[in-house]
């Protein structure tokens, strides 16, 4: 298998961006994750190595090390629950309880129906709006019990 | 509150000032255009910048126009040469350049492209954490409006000032805010920092010489640049000249990121700007800087939040993110999360980070957990003895071991309190600290 054409096309053009082909990795990553089941899969991994002329190991090596690449496959809808300081401060255990009580996932674990995959996240540097939640790829803040509960009914429609 | 000159934030608070009609009408570029249309040279820019006192925000506040001339001459050092910007934003309590690049993506992108400028470098990478999806997007419109009139590119005003920037996005490793390792990391790579020497003037991005600076940091160029080192050493300190952002965090009525002169009191940052500690509580103490920055008492809180001055009292300025503690909070646990923070993100190149960020969490959470022992308070200095300072390849291993002996330098007595009732004596009786099953 080989990467989609589109991302290929996309790809190409963010190569001339660095004088080595190399550099382009992680935001090809990136782009895959979003494009390719929210995850990096070993195809995934071969094809990027394949497109970048790099060994597979080469970019599990890297892949691995970044905590925003997901090695397994998530839920639909991912949340990820900051729990530095700065968010503990201002309720982040019990912002985490609720979401998972909600979404019925535990901490770094998807859902029995697999709708959702809570995560634990460091500091999203939105420390002045504590507590947090990133959904989705959108940042959440300020919450309390209510805001989170009024999150989770809007989402999927209401379902 | 109180009332002092600003103009960091100022465009920032201005509608829509992020597209390129309305900041250009409230004066952003225009520090650029000066400089090219006068053929204001490089050296000229460096010396404003030098003479302005200007130190780094990203943490470490060493001098900008200092570290700018560090880079070699083009003439006898050819090698093509980067500017690096530090967006990678992740030192526990920090949420200020993300205000900037949202709010005033083109104030910042023309910063870029002066300091740019300065060290005579064609192209700039903006190394963004990548879950800042939201700034991301803003700096990277920003980019194609201004290269579509002609600020970004080939010959920009129809100087021959040539400049590309490109937006680059990390993925979640604290590590990669420290210079060297963002440098790895942007060249696709684990983002292990590098032994220094070689320094990134000399040997940065793919072997070419390199500066790195802080988002926050060449946002000050252009106001430099144009309105002169006095204007700018009219605010601030002798030493700490200029505005800074302050976030504050933590358990302070009003939370937020200000703008404010060096030197303004930490009390006045919690009373007047922040509304004081919330809930009527009084203040047990507060990190000045981020997590990085040792902890200090309630009766340090009278300290001016300038470089000199923290430092006396034995902590950091770090990047003036002030987390504040009322007192019902319990020092054990909030280290305990610092500590966790360090474990997790050391990068595990160097033995006493590796081993001692483990150690150190490890204890903490079996102090807080009512499971330690008198003899863990002094494990814990010895331990961060043996990890600081600069005995590794970079600061985290101090970023991790600084904290602990202020902590227990500060507050041994709370520590003691946990040993001898064998639990966390600020959790209300019968309850425990939720542990979650997989939670790191
Ligand atoms: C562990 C570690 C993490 C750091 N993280 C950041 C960061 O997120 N942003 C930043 O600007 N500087 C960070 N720094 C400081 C950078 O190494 C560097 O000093 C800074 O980007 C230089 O820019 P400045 O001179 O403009 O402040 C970090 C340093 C260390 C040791
Ligand atoms: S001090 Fe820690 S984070 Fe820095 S290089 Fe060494 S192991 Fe890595
Ligand atoms: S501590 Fe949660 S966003 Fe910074």
């Amino acid at each position: 298998m080989a990467l989609p054409a589109r991302l290929t096309t996309e790809f190409t053009e963010l190569l001339t961006h660095y004088p080595k082909k190399q550099a382009a990795l992680i935001p090809i990553l990136h782009r895959c994750q979003e494009e390719l089941g929210g995850w990096i899969s070993p195809q995934t991994m071969e094809d990027c190595a394949e497109f970048l002329g790099l060994e597979a190991v080469e970019v599990y090596g890297v892949a691995s090390f970044y905590p925003m690449f997901r090695m397994r496959p998530p839920g639909k809808h991912v949340v990820s629950v900051c729990h530095n300081i700065s968010c503990a401060l201002r309720g982040a255990d019990d912002l985490l309880a609720q979401v998972c009580e909600i979404t019925g996932a535990a901490p770094h674990h998807t859902s029995a129906d697999g709708r959702f995959t809570v995560a634990t996240v460091e500091c999203q540097g939105a420390c002045a709006n504590a507590p947090m939640f990133d959904l989705d790829g959108v940042y959440h803040e300020d919450l309390t019990p209510e805001k989170v509960v009024k999150i989770f009914g809007g989402l999927d429609g209401g379902k | 509150m109180s009332n002092y000159p600003t103009y960091l934030l100022d465009r920032a608070k201005i509608t829509d000032a992020h597209t390129l009609a309305v900041a250009q009408k409230h004066g952003a570029y225009e520090a650029l255009r000066k400089v090219l249309k006068e053929g204001i040279s490089y050296a000229e820019v460096i010396r404003v910048v030098k003479d302005s006192g200007l130190r780094g925000r990203g943490g470490a506040g060493f001098s900008t126009g200092m570290k700018w001339s560090f880079m070699p001459d083009p003439v006898t050092d050819p090698r093509p040469r980067y500017l690096a910007i530090n967006a990678d934003e992740s030192e526990p309590g920090t949420c200020k350049d993300r205000v900037l690049m949202e709010q005033d993506p083109h104030g910042f992108l023309e910063g870029c492209l002066l300091s740019a400028y300065a060290i005579r470098a064609k192209v700039i990478y903006i190394y963004v954490r990548g879950e800042y999806r939201a700034p991301y997007n803003r700096v990277l419109a920003a980019i194609a409006q201004a290269r579509a009139a002609g600020l970004i590119g080939k010959k920009i005003l129809g100087s021959d000032f040539d400049c590309e920037v490109w937006m680059h996005k990390g993925a979640g490793a604290y590590i990669c805010g420290e210079e060297t390792g963002l440098m790895e990391s942007l060249e696709g790579k684990r983002g292990h920092p590098r032994p220094k020497p070689p320094f990134p003037a000399a040997f940065g991005l793919w072997g070419q010489p390199t500066t790195v600076n802080n988002v926050e940091t060449v946002f000050n160029a252009p106001f430099i640049v144009l309105r002169g080192a006095e204007w700018f050493k009219s605010m601030g300190t002798k030493t700490s000249t200029g505005n800074l952002l302050v976030g504050v965090s933590g358990h302070v009525n009003r939370p937020g990121v200000y703008e404010l002169p060096f030197g303004v009191s930490c009390r006045e940052i919690l009373e007047d700007v922040c509304g004081g500690v919330w809930k009527q509580r009084k203040l047990k103490g507060f990190l000045p800087g981020g997590s990085s920055t040792g902890v200090l008492t309630a009766a340090f809180i009278d300290t001016p939040m300038e470089h000199d001055a923290i430092k006396q009292t034995g902590s950091m300025l770090g990047t003036a993110a002030m987390i504040v503690m009322d007192e019902t909070a319990c020092m054990v646990r909030a280290h305990e999360i610092i500590a966790r923070f360090y474990e997790h993100e050391s990068c595990g190149q160097c033995s006493q980070c590796r081993e001692g960020t483990q150690w150190l969490h490890q204890i903490f959470h079996r102090i807080e957990h009512g499971k330690g022992r008198m003899e863990d308070i002094d494990m814990l200095v010895t331990l961060s003895r043996g990890m600081a300072p600069a005995k590794t390849i970079c600061a985290l291993s101090d970023a991790a071991a600084i904290p602990t002996l202020a902590a227990v330098q500060h507050f041994r007595g709370e520590f003691e309190d946990h040993v001898k009732q064998a639990c966390c004596p600020f959790l209300p009786a019968g309850t425990k600290r939720p542990v979650f099953a997989g939670a790191h």
